[in-house]
């Protein structure tokens, strides 16, 4: 299957490990990632200042896509939920659909709702499926143990997952992480939110949030947090070191991007699927997968 | 920014009994009127234990008074992580995470607007883009084999107001 591949702005300038490993392991299962070079930002920063400028601004994205007629696979969660949520709304709202294409007109687009949007792991689980997967995997992670954090808005607002997973008993990243022969841990704090939504507001608050998961995740002897948002990871590998001096806790649990862990269960190396960029080195797992 | 002291009094003249109106208004911001202060979302926000301040029933019953000024003058009301726990528990169907997103539309209206969020759209509007992307950073692409970013900045001047604010907004309810 073919999807344009939407990087948005954090992945391809600080989380090139993730696009890295993203797009090897979906090229490494059949799908291709075509890249949109006037893609830009998908508007979600722009909500809380005016939310009739993230719309047009995704629109602008749905619309270059549209004329693609391909759909289109996100990377980041807050990119994936504000494209889908705008194409939603071009989708069952006429008035709004009317009032974008006013604003698109001057720069040429035009946008009808007729692509679908969906985040890497949702495409994933509905194209290759977790027994596909399963099938492709030629190094199972035998005795890894690996956290799973989904984030919000992987989950959430349900209405845009219907038919893909639940935002109070999640299962599909858990599913994918097992579909790589790793054992998924669980632990109590699992549908935390990181916090990273308010950093920039209140670095204290959001740290408290993103400590108990941290705190939980090093107590179950997981050998990395696996996660598919670059805001997540700030939170969880970027803020991590001033998170355990706040806290007082020995934490140094390492962060990983499930396509770097799936991967590495495609036989891939650590070197290509850029864990060198991973800050808290996940030795002892690479060490259990590559020797 | 001027706190809101959970213990004073408060002056009925003072209110706004418009305010709720223009909330409703915003886009998001339709659900409003429908709480019927249960407070299921104070007990699942994140935030609220962590800050006393940011209590979403407590905002809701605040905009239903008319406290503008000491709702959309605070700084509590950018606290809100948008995790979307509120909207999901909400019997009501309030949607209180996309009403949170019109009080805050309104505030930026009334120029009340955290600096970090104004320098963001600065820069999304120059760039296009979160991030500048220089020779740096596509050299650093470059060493994993990744494709350069280039910037498209041209669409996002026409695209996007010069100020944060604009007139009246169109209605995103119902979704």
């Amino acid at each position: 299957m073919e999807a344009l591949l939407y990087l948005g702005c954090t992945v391809p300038i600080r989380n090139l490990n993730y696009e890295v490993s993203a797009r090897l392991a979906a090229k490494a299962l059949g799908i291709t990632f075509r890249d949109l070079e006037e893609f830009g930002c998908c508007g979600f920063p722009l909500k809380s200042l005016n939310v009739e400028d993230t719309l047009v601004t995704a629109a602008r994205n749905l619309a270059l896509a549209e004329r693609e007629d391909l759909d289109i696979c996100a990377l980041c969660n807050a990119c994936a939920g504000t494209l889908n949520e705008v194409a939603h709304q071009v989708r069952t709202r006429p008035e709004i659909r009317e009032k974008i294409n006013q604003r698109l007109r001057p720069i040429g687009l035009h946008v009808e709702g007729k692509v679908k949007v969906r985040n890497f792991m949702r495409l994933l689980w509905e194209e290759i499926g977790v027994e596909g997967i399963r099938k492709a995997v030629t190094r199972p992670l035998e005795g890894v143990m690996l956290a799973p954090h989904y984030g919000c808005h992987y989950l959430k607002p349900s209405e845009l997952n219907v038919g893909f997973d639940s935002p109070d008993t999640p299962r599909t990243l858990s599913e994918m992480i097992s579909a790589t022969g790793a054992e998924v841990v669980n632990y109590p704090s699992l549908l935390d939110c990181c916090g990273g939504g308010l950093l920039g507001m209140s670095e204290e608050v959001a740290n408290a949030m993103a400590a108990r998961k941290l705190a939980d995740v090093s107590k179950t002897g997981a050998h990395a947090l696996v996660l598919v948002c670059p805001f997540c990871n700030v939170m969880y590998e970027g803020q991590q070191k001033k998170i355990a001096k706040a806290t007082g806790l020995d934490l140094k649990t390492p962060v990983v991007y499930y396509p770097q862990v799936l991967g590495l269960a495609l036989g891939m190396t650590s070197e290509q699927l850029g864990f060198k960029l991973n800050r808290i080195k996940p030795t002892s797992l690479l060490k259990m997968v590559e020797g | 920014m001027e706190q809101y002291n959970t213990m004073a009094k408060i002056n009925l003249n003072k209110l706004d009994l418009e305010f709720k109106n223009r909330v409703a208004e915003q886009p998001g911001g339709e659900g409003l009127k429908a709480c019927f202060s249960c407070k299921a979302c104070t007990a699942v926000c994140p935030i609220q234990p962590l800050d006393k301040r940011y209590d979403p029933r407590k905002i809701i019953r605040m905009v239903l008074l008319g406290m503008k000024e000491q709702v959309l003058r605070s700084d509590f009301i950018w606290l809100c992580s948008s995790c979307y726990s509120c909207q999901e528990i909400c019997p009501q169907n309030v949607r209180f995470t996309e009403v949170m997103y019109a009080i805050k539309n309104l505030a930026a209206q009334e120029a009340c607007i955290p600096p970090g969020l104004t320098a963001q759209r600065s820069l999304l509007r120059k760039h296009g883009r979160l991030y500048e992307v220089g020779e740096f950073e596509n050299e650093k692409r470059l060493k994993f084999g990744l494709p350069p970013i280039v910037e498209h900045p041209e669409d996002f001047e026409k695209l996007l107001p010069d100020q944060p604010v604009s007139a009246r907004l169109i209605n995103t309810a119902d979704v």
